[in-house]
């Protein structure tokens, strides 16, 4: 499809990356946040290396059926934020908006499945410090036996709680942004502020939450399923 | 979100100009009133810096003597105005902190990113002015975060900038506790301000080079600055997220780095360094990069082997990440490792020699005009020489045993950092403050700064060498506790009084450049007959910079060239040719 | 103490070697720095500005820059290959002499506590006993350390030994040397480790082979004593 003028790189100047400024910066950015997940992932993976009796069995602590649900509401939303880019292409005004609010649904959906799922593991007493003392999993630890379809709980908990919280509240944090960005551009869609011509703010966007869709892919696979 | 339509504006007010106050000059999207707001917000943390080091030099030349007005600090630093090894831990930590991250990077890269690259390369202004803007309102407050830390209870941070943990994890080794924690969530917050500027110097040198800007005809000072960018779009997330984990492990109870929960030490250093190597050279390419503009302009020669200073460039950025081992030879890290690392570091020494040999090219039958900024460019290229082969003796492992956490570290990086990065800002801050304040700066106090500065500065950090193959630890408050050291300690008290007259010295320049603002001589478009398209526009640069977009017809540096009868050729001058076989 | 320039007196074995690396990159060094700082200087001079006259107007030459690339290249490869010798010699997988006495040196805020095996050679047992804040050692014979610390990261520094090694939390590091000299060695710690870093300090004391001895023997003789 032919870009119309605006969302093509500057007038007069040397060509450059061949799209417009805020995809290039977006673009870039994106980079430095996949370095930002490459450190966390990064420790993530030689910790665990490191000290692999400090983790329980997949489903053990943490509540994956929940998170699979989550997880696929997450991807949902990625299909409903490629169908509102198609629709302003399209110059659909009204499709735009439907599906831009239904990404933003969603997306808050998953905040907040996410925050109920920590203040239910804080309940239950896991938190970034490891176990909560005399809470329900520091004593079944403690007592030794099996638990929940697998071996007794690790003694000590520390380094999982520290990298599950920091790696998925990260994610969450990055979703919570997205959500607030996609609130001012959903705004901006409702006052009629994209058009066929120039919808640049919907794919910028648009390339942040598929980024943070991709990251949450990733770590769904390596905090709930390894 | 309208980027384009704002360069149009941006053009339309070029002459006249009906922003209010605020808006131009403390809440401005100029690239060039930022770039400024970096300087002195920088210039500022610069003295800061060096105020905490001559307090620490006091302490290491005297030890146990009262500081000089050293009533005024509290109990809990200094009683009596003696200071205390838990405060003496806190300059060291704060010294290196302020210069690393609040003066010598935002000076290089705040500053001159933002002030060159849209006037060298022929734009109006950034890719993205608000976001420029944001950046400097973010690095603000983390400065901030950063010095109220010493007031805090506990004191600021003390456990060196690098923050070794576990150390710098826990209150209970460290005695710091809220100082700590402020100086994560200052380097927190100080990242985004990078990240977000980086994000905008790449897309501009990306996007928005003017007509003819082609990739190498970009002066060495732009090519220098894009690569930095990239370094830092790439480095500063790894050293975010581990100053998040980092406070986590001080405010939330985690562990990633406290080994009685299974932490790992190492992982900080590891991510640390894979940072902090990279960080090497966002704080000397930039430098590099104004030295061969000045060192072109100074000699009137094209620069010596214009590709292959690109390529040494992009070839330090690309070495920067596989080097970072370097900083752990005697950490416990496998000493195979080691070797690889020692391979890989000393490739180094490749593209800097041939950096500095294609300098030494330029000025190889020049006509060279020693002015300010030409005298502290060859002096970054002296010093630098000094700097680049002292990394040869830590680069191989088994004499890096000896020297390895002693003052021949400390001297090496100050001959980098202040020989190599300082000397250069000296000469960049010279050479474009007629750009940014329409005014020149002193020729003849920049000159007696520059001699004194240089022969203080040598008096001071030669000497380092020497204590460091003595075996002087780095960091310790009193070195008279060790009778080996005792031989040397008049050493340490030559080291402390040369470096009481070098700060003192810097108060030539800092006169200097508040006097020059409001009575220095008027400067013209081009006071120093230079090629770049930032010469083309009025002193200091209008909004907007350019009435029309230049056209760029020539390679940077086209000093001397025979088409011309004047011994500079601007980049946007279109000449008819004679016949032309080297002339790009 | 007398001053000495430069490295400070050398009384271990691969000592030598890390020195000898040492001066030869100081000559290599050196050399280059003259090089440069001469020809800087020279130029300077020669081609100082003169009106009228114009520079000479030239890119470069592919020539001079292909031989100031390669020169260094294979000097830095040379000096490599020299120290990679000399740091497997002292670093490299099996380089700990499968002899040497092994003492166990536990770092912590702010002193050094060398534990030594006893009369069984193992270490906890009831022989073992601990110095503070010394290590004793016979001469001319290998000793590896067991480098552990109980809190934040020190360093174990003997300067006249060239050796130095972090002692980190959470990992036991071997690091040997071999004493050639008999008398009394600062040893001190060389990393950041919290306030009281810049006093900890501690000493090695090298012995005779049969003085050391003894000394173990009185060890072991007032460690029963104590046990009883």
């Amino acid at each position: 499809m032919a870009h119309p003028a605006v969302m093509q790189p500057p007038a007069q100047a040397e060509p450059g990356a061949g799209v417009y400024n805020e995809k290039l910066g977006m673009w870039v950015f994106l980079g430095s946040e996949v370095m930002f997940f490459t450190a966390l992932i990064g420790a993530y993976i030689i910790l665990r290396f490191a000290q692999p009796g400090a983790w329980a069995l997949p489903g053990q602590i943490l509540n994956v059926p929940v998170t699979a649900v989550n997880t696929f509401l997450l991807i949902c939303s990625s299909v409903t934020m490629v169908k509102a880019f198609a629709a302003i292409q399209e110059g659909d005004q009204r499709m735009l908006r439907v599906w831009l609010l239904a990404t933003v649904i969603i997306g808050a959906t998953f905040v907040s499945v996410q925050v109920f799922e920590y203040m239910q593991l804080a309940h239950e007493g896991f938190l970034p410090g490891g176990y909560v003392a005399g809470s329900h999993l520091a004593e079944v630890a403690e007592s030794g036996v099996a638990y929940k379809g697998g071996p007794a709980l690790p003694e000590s908990v520390g380094l999982y709680g520290s990298t599950f919280y920091t790696m998925t509240g990260f994610h969450g944090f990055h979703v919570t942004m997205g959500v607030l960005s996609m609130i001012f551009v959903t705004v901006k869609a409702y006052r009629g502020g994209y058009t066929a011509q120039d919808h640049r703010g919907v794919e910028v966007i648009g390339l942040y939450w598929h980024f943070v869709d991709l990251v949450w892919i990733i770590l769904f696979t390596i905090v709930y399923l390894i | 979100m309208a980027t384009t339509a704002a360069a149009f504006d941006h053009v339309a007010h070029a002459h006249i100009d009906t922003r209010s106050f605020i808006k131009r000059y403390i809440f401005s999207t100029d690239h060039k009133i930022i770039g400024i707001q970096f300087l002195i917000m920088s210039l500022l943390f610069l003295g800061v810096g060096g105020l905490l080091a001559i307090m620490m030099r006091w302490q290491l030349g005297f030890p146990g003597a009262a500081l000089p007005a050293g009533g005024m600090f509290p109990e809990t630093m200094a009683p009596d105005g003696i200071m205390l090894p838990e405060f003496y831990n806190s300059l060291v930590t704060m010294h290196g902190t302020f210069m690393v991250f609040f003066a010598i990077m935002p000076l290089l890269v705040g500053v001159f990113a933002n002030f060159l690259i849209p006037l060298k390369i022929g734009a109006p202004d950034m890719a993205f002015p608000r976001i420029n803007m944001a950046s400097f309102w973010i690095a603000v407050p983390a400065g901030l975060i950063m010095l109220t830390s010493f007031a805090v209870e506990g004191g600021a941070a003390g456990a060196g900038w690098t923050m070794y943990a576990p150390l710098s994890a826990s209150a209970e080794y460290s005695g710091v506790s809220t100082g700590q924690m402020l100086w994560s969530a200052s380097i927190v917050v100080l990242g985004m301000a990078s990240i977000l500027g980086s994000m905008n110097y790449i897309t501009t040198v990306i996007n928005m080079r003017a007509p003819g800007m082609t990739w190498f005809r970009m002066p060495l000072s732009i090519w220098a600055l894009f690569i930095t960018a990239i370094l830092t779009i790439l480095a500063i997330p790894i050293l975010s997220g581990a100053a998040i984990m980092l406070l986590f492990d001080q405010l939330l109870g985690t562990h990633f780095f406290l080994p009685p929960q299974g932490g790992q030490p190492l992982l900080w250093q590891h991510l640390f360094w894979f940072f902090g190597h990279p960080e090497v050279y966002i704080l000397i390419l930039p430098a590099m990069g104004f030295v061969s503009d000045i060192i072109a302009n100074g000699s009137r020669k094209p620069i010596f082997g214009y590709h292959s200073m690109v390529f040494a460039i992009m070839g330090i950025g690309f070495l920067g990440w596989i080097v970072w081992g370097h900083h752990m030879f005697q950490s416990g890290m496998n000493p195979t490792l080691g070797t690889s690392f020692m391979i890989s570091t000393l490739l180094i020494a490749v593209p800097s020699a041939i950096k500095t040999f294609n300098w030494l090219g330029t000025t190889w039958r020049g006509n060279i005009r020693f002015h300010v900024p030409m005298l502290n460019a060859v002096a970054f290229v002296a010093m630098f020489v000094i700097g680049g082969l002292s990394g040869v003796f830590m680069a191989s492992t088994p004499v890096d045993i000896q020297i390895h956490d002693t003052y021949f570290i400390v001297a090496h990086i100050h001959y980098v950092l202040f020989g190599g990065s300082l000397f250069a800002l000296f000469g960049a801050i010279t050479f474009w403050y007629p750009k940014m304040f329409g005014r020149m700066m002193s020729e003849r106090w920049g000159k007696v700064h520059f001699i004194l500065t240089f022969i203080f500065y040598n008096l001071t950090f030669f000497p380092m060498h020497q204590l460091g193959l003595g075996g002087h630890m780095r960091r310790i408050y009193d070195p008279t506790e060790y009778e080996f050291l005792l031989p040397m300690q008049g050493i340490n008290r030559f080291i402390t009084v040369s470096a009481i007259l070098l700060f003192t010295t810097q108060f030539i320049f800092a006169a200097n450049f508040v006097i020059s603002w409001f009575k220095g001589k008027r400067a013209g478009n081009n006071p120093w007959q230079d090629t770049g398209l930032e010469w083309t526009t009025p002193s200091p640069a209008p909004h907007g910079n350019f009435p029309t977009t230049p056209t760029v017809y020539h390679a940077p540096y086209e000093f001397s060239s025979p088409h011309v009868a004047e011994d500079y050729l601007m980049q946007d001058r279109k000449v008819e040719r004679i016949a032309s076989p080297t002339a790009s | 103490m007398p001053f000495d320039w430069g490295l400070p007196p050398a009384a271990s074995t691969f000592a030598a070697d890390i020195d000898r690396i040492y001066y030869i990159i100081l000559a290599v060094t050196g050399l280059a720095f003259v090089i440069v700082e001469v020809a800087l200087v020279w130029f300077l001079i020669k081609y100082r500005g003169r009106p009228g006259r114009k520079a000479h107007y030239t890119h470069g030459s592919v020539k001079a820059e292909v031989i100031w690339t390669a020169v260094p290249a294979v000097v830095v490869v040379v000096i490599g290959i020299l120290s990679g010798r000399v740091w497997n010699h002292i670093r490299g997988r099996d380089s700990v002499p499968p002899d040497a006495l092994p003492v166990a040196l536990v770092a912590k805020q702010f002193e050094w506590n060398a534990t030594y095996p006893g009369a069984d050679g193992s270490f906890d047992t009831d022989d073992d006993f601990t110095l503070r804040n010394e290590m004793r050692v016979p001469v001319n014979r290998p000793v590896v350390v067991h480098l552990t610390s109980e809190d934040v990261i020190h360093s174990f520094f003997v300067p006249a030994f060239r050796v130095k090694q972090d002692a980190v939390p959470g990992m036991e590091i071997r690091v040997w040397f071999q004493a050639t000299e008999t008398g009394e060695f600062p040893l001190a710690c060389a990393e950041l480790c919290g306030l009281g870093h810049y006093r900890m300090s501690a000493r090695v004391v090298v012995q005779e082979q049969d003085a050391y001895e003894r000394w173990l023997a009185e060890q072991a003789a007032s460690q029963t004593v104590a046990s009883r």
